[in-house]
Order: structure tokens, then sequence, then C-alpha cells
């Protein structure tokens, strides 16, 4: 059994609270972000692929008080997978970093990505130490990692595991500098 | 000056403090070893040791989404590394200050090291990076000061580009 990813997306994100920020990769996870309901506190990436969790630590160091959620797909996981290990050195306690994992390159033509040849994520995540793993096979487990999501309390590592379908694009703004300008405000910075 | 020349280490360090610097990423150099000795023992800063040097660049990004103004630590042959991820700062206008020391230019003993350090000042260019070169001990600081108001004030990406006669040779034998 597998999850539907934007029905996944949209149970991850439902009563977020003005707490959680969001770094969704490029590609299907911005877009079912954007289709989960636009919120200033989106930072889509468009671009930066290998980047999304990186992106993630910097900004969960600098915003100690609220959540960091990067919701990203296997392959750009796979194009960053050194970036586990350095969380790992850090491991703050406000970073989730959520792999929605279909084993495929959705965006390029559903060429098969490592995952579908056994790289196990969330392997990788326990051998760089990041303290918290969940693996989500069915809706139980997606409702287990939404609820450890609300209560972040130590770095997290989730992979949930979706279809390999393409839902129609839902497609959020572009603009890499209005995309920065609206989350920094939205947080209270200076654009 | 009142310094000595080989304390540039330790003023770089405060002028990366005055700047307002909060986040240090780093891969591992001799030639930044001071800086990154310095960086460790402050409680103040959050030091973070990368895999490779694009990381960073994606993490200066995250940083300055947060408010942090962060730092990028890199040897020359990091450059080549960050090409792709520097799109992230260029397509956003992400502050980013590289901190870079130069190997294949001077003195080098490994020619390995010469085809990414002959080329850095054009790729840097071509990445909209402003370059900033100390040569001196006492050119250091100054040449800081000038690229962290260029990076913070503008949004804009700026290399401090620190020469291998200023680090010194590597000692190859012992």
């Amino acid at each position: 059994m597998t999850l539907e990813r934007r029905a996944a997306m949209a149970t991850l994100l439902a009563g977020r609270g003005d707490d959680l920020l969001v770094i969704p990769g490029l590609g299907s996870t911005a877009w079912d972000a954007a289709a989960a309901g636009d919120n200033d506190q989106n930072f889509y990436l468009w671009g930066a692929m290998g980047g999304a969790a990186m992106i993630g630590l910097g900004l969960a160091l600098a915003q100690p008080s609220r959540r960091v959620a990067v919701i990203t797909g296997d392959g750009e996981m796979l194009m960053g997978l050194g970036a586990l290990a350095t969380i790992g050195t850090k491991c703050p306690p406000n970073l989730a970093i959520i792999v929605f994992d279909n084993g495929v390159y959705g965006e390029t033509g559903m060429q098969p990505s490592h995952t579908q040849a056994g790289v196990d994520l969330i392997g990788v995540a326990a051998a760089c130490g990041i303290p918290s793993r969940l693996d989500v096979r069915n809706e139980d487990e997606l409702g287990d990692l939404a609820r450890r999501l609300k209560n972040l309390r130590e770095t997290l590592f989730a992979r949930v595991q979706i279809a390999a379908d393409e839902p129609p694009r839902v497609l959020p703004l572009r603009d890499g500098v209005a995309l920065k300008q609206r989350f920094r405000a939205s947080i209270g910075l200076k654009p | 000056m009142s310094a000595r020349p080989a304390d540039w280490p330790d003023r770089l360090f405060e002028t990366l403090k005055h700047g307002g610097i909060r986040q240090v990423a780093y891969v591992p150099d001799a030639g930044h070893a001071r800086l990154i000795d310095r960086c460790r023992a402050d409680s103040d800063i959050r030091d973070v040791a990368l895999t490779t040097e694009e990381e960073g660049v994606a993490m200066a990004g995250g940083a300055w989404l947060g408010g942090d103004r962060a730092a990028l630590l890199m040897q020359s042959s990091g450059v080549g590394n960050c090409i792709n991820m520097l799109s992230l700062a260029r397509s956003c206008r992400f502050p980013l200050l590289m901190l870079i020391t130069m190997r294949g230019e001077w003195e080098e003993f490994n020619p390995w090291q010469v085809p990414m350090g002959s080329i850095i000042d054009p790729v840097l260019e071509l990445c909209e990076a402003e370059i900033y070169r100390a040569r001196e001990p006492d050119e250091v600081v100054g040449v800081t000061q000038r690229a962290i108001q260029h990076v913070f004030g503008e949004e804009r990406i700026a290399a401090v580009i620190l020469s291998q006669q200023l680090i010194g040779r590597k000692v190859w034998t012992k």
C-alpha cells in the first residue's frame, strides 16, 4: 500500500500553526505544497537540487523557536545525501526532513531512482546519527508523522512512501526574490 | 598596525564577529585552520562542518531566510563544487560571503591544485560574485569589511580571496 502524494501533503500541513516554516523541494513536492494551500511561510524551490535539507539546516539554526520542515523528493534528497551527514553533526531539535519517496524521477519521465533499487534512506539517516526516524507506509503512520511534526523535539527524518503518479501541476510563485521577501516578512524580518 | 602579521586569522575572526556573522560553514582547510578553531570555540557562532562546499551555499540561504548572517569558508578547489548551487543565491539574491584560501597560484607543490585554482576568478565573475583579494596580512581586515558591507548591505555575493602568499606554502616533508 502506498499513499497519494497530494493527500499526504495536505495531512502533514493541515492546521500547520504559525510557527511552521516549510521548504518544499523542487518539482512535485513544491506543487504538492502549493496545492495544499499557498502560505508566506513556504519557501518553494524551483532549483537548487540537492540543497533543500541544507537550506532547512541554516533556517533551523537561525530560528530555534520555530519548527522547520523540509519536504522533498527522493531524487532531490539523493543529490545531496551528504547533507544528512552534516545535519547529523548538529541535530537541531526543530528540524524535520521529510522525503516523499516514489522511487522515480517524476518530472523527467519516471526514470527509476536509487531508492527503487533498494537504497534505504531511513538507514542512511540512522547511520548519520539523526535521532528520530519514521518510515511512513500507510494512513496510520502518516498520522503519527503529522503528530510528531506538530510536537517536534528532536531532529526527525521521515520517508513517506507515495504512489508514482503525477497529479496536475499547481505552480506557486516562482520569483525567488519575492519568495524570499515574503517569507522573511512573515516572520518579522525586514525585506 | 600594532598586531603581528601572523595574527591575521584572529583579526579576520574579529572582523566576522563585528560584522554580525552568526553561522560559519566550512570544509576544513589548512589555510583556515586558525579561523575555524576560533569559530568552534565561540559559543555565539554556529559552526557547521560540511561534506562539500555547495552545502554551505544552501545553508547560507536558509540562514538569511531566518535572519542570520552566514559565512562560507573553503579552499579554492571548493569553488568548482559550488557552481550550480550559486544559482540559488543569484535567483533569490541571497547574501553570500565566501572566504577562499588559494591553492595552485604560488609555490604550489601539488600540480593537481592548479587547474581549479587558475580559473576561480573568471568562474566567480560569471557567477556574479564580487572579488576582494588580500595578498598582505594588513589587507585582510579592510577587504573583509568591504565584502561584508557589499554582501549584507546589498544582498549580493562576494568572495574574499586569501592569496597563497599570505597563507604560506604547504610543508610536504617533515
